[in-house]
């Protein structure tokens, strides 16, 4: 299998510091979509640096496709490296306008150049805007032209740092959407860097958690939301709740009375239990709690639950049935949990 | 903190664009450094020269240095320096405020025409203000109906504080207007809902927020006293230029060298002082977040004094001298006692300062480039060290650059090159800054994704960098430009002989009493400085 990109045990010190990118190994097939999701600090844009050249690595080996970029001997500077690059702030040359920045990474004949940076203008949807100067842009017009300057020089990967952060709640699902389209349309091959879990979720093809400098799991977004690896990374990804239980096999007892297990364990466990996961109703049988508090999100509702006892859960459900605070309710779960190794800094092995 | 971090101004980056500058080819950086150390060598050649003409100094030149004459020459110009300072922060302070803050009539003109006072070099105010106040001079003609004969004069200590303060106050007044423009008014609203009325507000608040700018402006001003040679000279104050100068004329050389570096020391002791204090207290930050427009404090019955002080202040600093120099043009278009060779004078003094500018320009560059992306200790020793003349006046380095072609290479005593250099070393410092701070503020993202779209580092600086920085390498031109047409110790001492510009034609008509043709060179230099000037302060305003 031949891979786009293979980091092997990569790693990046700065002087006098905690390694900002510590021994990471990670391939990315032609075409996929990976994302590096952390929290800032946590390497992530060292990572991406390291990739397009910015930094040289302390130690490791980069191969792009078939070429080693760097290793202990070698190291590529970036306008040689066919990676394209697309920043959080998009760093469009002010002093050019639109066709212009295309076209900047453009070698060969204007002829040539001219018809790559009409093509590219008509996939991003900004074929009238060619002549415009970039500070004549929305935000989001700016992001498809750095996206189309980037592309224009056919790269073999892209790398794209947060590329909508800078945009409006409203404003960046749609640009998202587009995003993915023209990448699946061009089947390039991209990387992109967020700390925003929903994005990287709904994006991605797989997802690389970084926390530290170290990978923590790599996996596709449906495997990293519904097992993952500790409790670090289900903290990290999506809302959870732990509760301590036993368990036995594919069951566990707990606060909640008996409930099932995605991966068979025995003996003391950390029960790790999506707030999805819990059904709470108004007169079914189940564990009492009662709401102490209630958000209203439309299509769903998160309640805050508190025990008998007095430990806290948070649910998602439905709308209906209509609860308030202070109301007394059942929870029962719906589907099952992830136990993890309470011996074993919760993970799942 | 080190001496030569002290001499470098810092910069102030927004955050995003310190964290990470594009790492360079190791090969261009060592090409940037070879060239930045050329001139980091050439920067060197004053300081070298004045270690080695002290050090070589005899036992007479050491007792010169320990005679009473030498500590009143330090005592002349540490009080000169006070007074200034104070002075002039006496009146920038009410001048700035009311021009930046309150709804003064005419704000916007009053204060064009106080900031005018800086274009206009030091001797000639200093020329123009020992004509109007002299024992015989205007104001004695205007008392002369009241009986008054004859006035003391203002010749000396008076005369000097006089006209430096009005020369330097606006150094004062420009940070401590931006600095007032961009106080947080929420923090004078928080204090008047708390019941301080407004004087107290202004004390207790507006002022502790600009106490950065205020020390920087001092700073400024405090040491442009001690290098200024035209004002002291006219005003026959024996403050230490001055008598660098009447030693180095007389080729007392290490007697020059040794009050030259008692000077570089006292400037050296000043700018570490300030640095420490600047380490040593935390400022205040200024507002982040939304700012607020600023309403005019409305002046009420004070608006006719303000009037009054904002009119004495500009028609001091920059009437007198013109009406002055307008009075001199009419006696001289009457009685037209000799010509003006106003064609050569504006070729030389025009000529002269452009191939300087454009050379310290060049020369800046690569030290620029080094100071925005190179963090290893040797960039920044290079940097600060290019720097220097910020700590040397110009008449230290003409003195410096005279022993040193004197004694190793006289084919270029009284040379234009020799001159050109002298220039250069004393002004590098601005157009570094100006460059640096252009570069500095170009995100670096611009560069890198040039990299990542395949241009080589050399390429992405001439493409991206270059273009994006030109307006400020522009206005570090003609800020140099200006300085240099103006420059007139380092002119004297290292002019080829017959070599004649503006400003040593000024000089040489006042040393000879040919009053009225100071008038033709002084507006002329009057008005381009001004144009100058008026082009670097629209750049200033359109950045913001």
């Amino acid at each position: 299998m031949e891979y786009s990109l293979q980091a092997d045990h990569l790693t990046k010190l700065f002087d006098g510091q905690l390694p900002a990118v510590n021994d990471i190994t990670l391939t990315v097939k032609p075409g996929e979509f990976l994302t590096l999701l952390g929290p800032s600090g946590s390497g992530k844009t060292t990572m991406l640096r390291l990739l397009a050249g910015f930094e040289r690595p302390t130690s490791g080996r980069i191969q792009i496709g078939p070429r080693i970029v760097a290793d202990d001997s070698r190291f590529v500077p970036p306008e040689r490296r066919k990676v394209g690059m697309v920043f959080q702030d998009y760093a469009l040359f002010p002093h050019v306008d639109v066709a212009g920045n295309i076209a900047f990474g453009l070698r060969g004949s204007r002829a040539e150049s001219e018809r790559r940076v009409k093509q590219l203008l008509s996939l991003v949807g900004l074929s009238q805007f060619a002549g415009r100067m970039p500070h004549e842009l929305s935000g989001g017009q700016q992001q498809r032209v750095a996206l189309a300057r980037a592309l224009a020089p056919e790269p073999d990967i892209l790398l794209l740092d947060e590329p909508f952060s800078n945009l409006d709640t409203g404003l960046r699902a749609q640009v998202r959407t587009h995003v993915r389209d023209i990448l699946h349309e061009t089947e390039t091959t991209a990387i992109f860097v967020t700390h925003d879990q929903e994005e990287a979720l709904s994006l991605s093809d797989e997802i690389a958690v970084i926390h530290d400098g170290r990978l923590l799991q790599v996996a596709t977004p449906h495997v990293i939301y519904n097992r993952p690896i500790n409790s670090q990374v289900a903290h990290f990804i999506g809302e959870a709740n732990f509760l301590p239980g036993i368990a036995n096999g594919y069951t566990a007892d707990c606060l909640l009375g008996e409930v099932k297990l995605y991966l068979p364990r025995t003996g003391d466990v950390e029960l790790m239990i999506r707030p999805e996961a819990l059904a709470v109703n108004v007169d079914d049988g189940g564990t009492s709690a009662t709401v102490r508090w209630r958000e209203f999100h439309g299509h769903f509702q998160r309640l805050g639950l508190a025990l008998a006892n007095g430990t806290g859960l948070i649910a998602r459900t439905g709308v209906a049935p209509y609860i308030r605070r202070g109301d007394q309710v059942t929870v029962t779960m719906a589907l099952p949990a992830l136990a993890y190794d309470p011996a074993n800094d919760d993970t799942l092995s | 903190m080190s001496l030569a971090d002290a001499i470098r101004p810092r910069l102030r980056l927004n955050g995003q664009h310190q964290v990470s500058l594009a790492r360079w080819h190791v090969g261009n950086r060592k090409l940037a450094q070879v060239v930045g150390l050329a001139v980091v060598a050439v920067v060197m050649i004053p300081v070298v020269y004045l270690v080695i003409g002290a050090i070589s100094a005899d036992q007479e030149g050491l007792e010169y240095l320990l005679r009473a004459r030498t500590a009143r020459i330090v005592g002349n110009s540490v009080g000169l320096m006070l007074a200034t300072t104070l002075c002039a922060t006496a009146i920038a302070i009410p001048f700035a405020w009311l021009t930046s803050r309150t709804d003064l009539p005419g704000q916007r003109a009053w204060l064009v025409f106080g900031l005018a006072a800086m274009v206009i070099p030091s001797y000639l105010t200093a020329v123009t203000y020992a004509e109007a106040f002299g024992p015989r001079g205007i104001l004695q003609s205007l008392l002369a109906p009241f009986g008054v004969e004859r006035l003391p004069g203002i010749r000396g200590f008076f005369g000097a504080t006089l006209t430096i303060t009005f020369v330097t106050f606006p150094y004062i007044v420009l940070p401590l207007r931006a600095a007032l423009l961009h106080c947080d008014r929420s923090l004078e609203e928080a204090g008047q809902s708390l019941g301080l009325n407004r004087w107290q507000v202004f004390r207790q608040i507006t002022l502790p927020q600009l106490r950065p700018a205020l020390s920087a402006g001092t700073l400024m001003t405090a040491l442009y006293t001690l290098s200024d040679f035209g004002a002291v000279a006219v005003m026959h104050f024996n403050a230490f230029t001055r008598a660098i100068f009447i030693q180095t004329a007389s080729f007392r050389m290490d007697n020059a060298s040794m009050l030259a570096l008692l000077l570089i020391a006292l400037t050296a002791a000043l700018l570490l002082l300030r640095s420490w204090q600047r380490h040593r207290g935390r400022h205040y930050r200024i507002g982040v977040g939304a700012q607020r427009h600023l309403e005019a404090i409305p002046l009420g019955k004070w608006k006719f004094p303000a009037l009054i002080f904002c009119g004495a202040v500009v028609f001091t600093g920059v009437g007198i001298p013109v009406l002055v120099l307008f009075k001199w043009l009419a006696g001289h278009i009457i009685t037209n006692p000799i010509q003006v060779p106003m064609t050569l004078l504006m070729r030389n003094t025009i000529g002269v300062s452009a191939v300087s500018a454009l050379v310290v320009t060049i020369a800046a560059f690569p030290l620029a480039l080094l100071a925005t992306r190179g963090t290893s200790r040797f960039n920044r020793w290079l940097v600060n060290a290019a720097y220097a003349g910020n700590v040397l006046p110009g008449i230290v380095i003409a003195l410096a650059l005279v022993m040193f072609a004197t004694r190793n290479l006289m084919s270029i005593y009284q040379t234009l090159p020799l001159l050109i250099i002298g220039y250069s070393i004393r002004y590098l410092p601005f157009s570094i800054g100006a460059t640096e701070s252009a570069f500095a503020q170009i995100n670096p993202r611009f560069e890198e994704v040039a990299r990542s779209l395949g241009l080589s580092p050399w390429a992405a600086l001439a493409r991206i960098t270059v273009p994006l920085a030109r307006g400020g390498i522009l206005a570090g031109l003609a800020l140099v430009f200006l300085n240099v047409m103006k420059e007139l110790p380092t002119t004297l001492i290292l002019r080829p002989i017959g070599f004649r510009t503006f400003a040593t034609r000024i000089w040489s008509s006042y040393d000879e009493a040919f009053l009225s043709s100071i008038a033709l060179p002084g507006l002329v230099l009057i008005l381009v400085s001004a144009f100058a000037l008026a082009l670097i302060l629209r750049r200033e305003e359109a950045l913001g």
